[in-house]
């Protein structure tokens, strides 16, 4: 019984947040909702492209994959930033006096808007804190690779 | 009448104690000195702390200890330390390069960096004669930054076996591409992904110098002689990314336990079969890579040797020994210790792995199901789990009195595991 109830409360809950992202998107002039949403976004592109190495909680891995917490690559030049997703990274990374090795693979085949969510997402996550990654400029850098 | 009813109920909660402490008994108790779990008996002492990225260790016939840093630390790769009672102390370190391989034969300590393996004398009392002055013996190996490190053993022969880790994933034309195809007779092959043997006292040796012993091992770097055999075994790194490559073909669970990290007992010509199989270990099948045209389900390697044993995937193998000590019980003798360094490559699954692993052995064959021997290493299950371990098992080595010490190379700390009746 109990367990109908919680199924119930959660179905509604999930009804009521799907009527939340829709008001998100009629109202996305509002910057901050936007954000919220891009942020949202920002993160499933994260969990299925980028977690497998970074971690799920962005802290990367011992000599291997660099964490992605307060380190000038994130919180950085965001063309820079762009870049890496686009080109891939393949140089030894040195972060608070440890380097990290690992190949990072060109990630261009995520779509203009993808690249902007989720690095809004890493810029907004595991303590970080930076402005957002917009479309336009992903799309200038990437015409600008071209 | 109330009783009866009540009784169907209160039974099994009445049997509830009785099988926690049944558990308690049967699962290994935690040791005192180093927050490990151990089988009973076992005790494991810190003997030293916070001394960088240590990776392999050897330790001389006196009980004293040389470690090799990951990363030199003022200057110094290799660490020596004096040992007195439970406790080593830092005497002084030398070499100034980096790297992991640390092994010691008849009168000679042997040291990798990620490109040369050079060797020192040891005088009677097992010191360095000449810390500054090594013998370079081997020279140039392939350092691509990706599975760098170059592990090393001995046989009783003079000859040293050196690992040469491949510098790729799985040889795609683009490293870790999503959907990249694997190159048409992975080129890697000649010069990587495979152990070289090489004299123990020749000076400066290349490539062409050696023998290419064993071809298509990803990476290997935890490997052992095996005395009873006379053989070299090795544990390799299996691929990674199964389901981030090829996300049609394998969900995240299966990508989180495949493919197996594999023990393998090695001749001369052996081929393991990377970078064109993989081994399942839950059908004991070798599977065709699927960068060369796999499924996850053909299986391939024809003329490529089975592993002796193999293990759940990524949890990484750094350390393999096999015990010939007197101080543990019969049932370890001649059997494999096998350090897990913990797994990275199963995200959004649980991570799992930082322990030490004991393989039994029954005249040189692997005999039974392996056990963990040492648990604790990663601190809590949130650490664990989430792959922010405190320690992180990596080298092992066998002390004169039989204990056995097993290094971390994330806090620098360095165990030693002992047994008493």
């Amino acid at each position: 019984m109990k367990f109908i109830k919680s199924a119930f409360i959660l179905l509604f809950l999930v009804i009521a947040c799907s009527n939340l992202k829709a008001q998100v998107k009629h109202s996305s002039k509002s910057i901050k909702s936007h954000l919220t949403l891009s942020i949202a976004n920002g993160k499933v592109v994260y969990t299925q492209n980028c977690a497998s190495c970074h971690q799920v909680d962005g802290h990367g891995v011992q000599n291997m994959n660099p964490p992605l917490i307060q380190t000038s690559y994130v919180l950085g030049d965001k063309t820079k930033l762009i870049k890496i997703i686009l080109n891939g990274f393949n140089e030894d990374v040195e972060i608070n006096g440890n380097t990290y090795s690992n190949t990072m693979a060109s990630h261009d085949f995520l779509k203009d808007k993808e690249i902007a969510d989720v690095l809004t997402y890493i810029r907004h996550s595991f303590g970080n804190k930076a402005s957002a990654v917009s479309v336009a400029m992903v799309k200038s850098v990437r015409a600008a690779k071209k | 009448m109330k009783k009866n009813r009540l009784l169907p109920y209160i039974l099994p909660l009445m049997a509830i104690p009785a099988l926690v402490i049944s558990i308690a008994l049967k699962n290994p108790t935690p040791a005192d000195g180093a927050g490990l779990t151990l089988p009973s008996g076992f005790n494991a002492n810190i003997v030293a702390d916070n001394l960088g990225s240590t990776r392999h260790i050897a330790i001389t016939k006196q009980g004293d200890i040389y470690v090799k840093l990951n990363r030199a630390k003022n200057g110094k790769g290799i660490l020596y330390l004096h040992q007195t009672g439970d406790k080593a102390t830092v005497v002084n370190g030398f070499g100034n390069y980096a790297g992991t391989g640390m092994y010691i034969k008849d009168g000679y300590l042997y040291a990798s960096s990620n490109e040369d393996v050079y060797r020192y004398k040891l005088n009677d009392k097992g010191e360095v004669i000449n810390p500054n002055q090594p013998e370079r013996i081997v020279v140039g190996l392939l350092n691509r930054r990706e599975h760098e490190s170059k592990s090393v053993v001995l046989d009783n022969n003079g000859n040293i076996y050196v690992n040469v880790g491949a510098y790729s994933n799985s040889c795609q034309e683009k490293d870790r591409q999503k959907g990249s195809m694997g190159r048409k007779g992975c080129p890697i092959l000649d010069s990587a992904g495979g152990i070289w043997e090489f004299k123990a006292d020749k000076p400066d040796q290349h490539y062409g110098d050696g023998i290419h012993y064993v071809k298509g091992l990803r990476n290997v770097v935890g490997l052992d002689w095996n005395q009873q055999d006379n053989q070299l075994f090795v544990m390799q790194h299996g691929r990674d990314q199964l389901h981030d490559l090829f996300p049609d073909l394998y969900t995240t669970q299966q990508s989180a336990i495949e493919p197996a990290e594999c023990l393998y007992a090695l001749k001369e010509g052996d081929n393991a079969g990377w970078p064109y199989i993989y081994y399942d270990q839950e059908k004991h099948e070798k599977i065709l890579a699927p960068e060369y045209g796999g499924d996850g389900k053909k299986t391939a390697g024809e003329g490529t040797i089975d592993p002796a044993v193999a293990f759940p995937g990524h949890l990484a193998p750094d350390g393999l020994l096999f015990y010939t000590g007197n101080q543990f019980p019969e049932r370890y003798k001649n059997g494999a210790f096998i350090a897990f360094h913990g797994s990275w490559n199963r995200a959004p699954e649980p991570q799992a792995g930082y322990f030490v692993v004991f393989q039994p052995f029954k005249d040189g064959k692997p005999d039974g199901k392996w056990e963990v021997f040492a648990d604790g290493f990663a601190g809590t299950q949130a650490q664990k789990e989430s792959g922010n371990a405190v320690h992180r098992p990596c080298g092992l080595a066998q002390g004169p009195d039989g204990s056995l010490y097993v290094t971390d190379d994330n806090k620098g700390t360095i165990y030693k595991i002992s047994y008493k009746k």
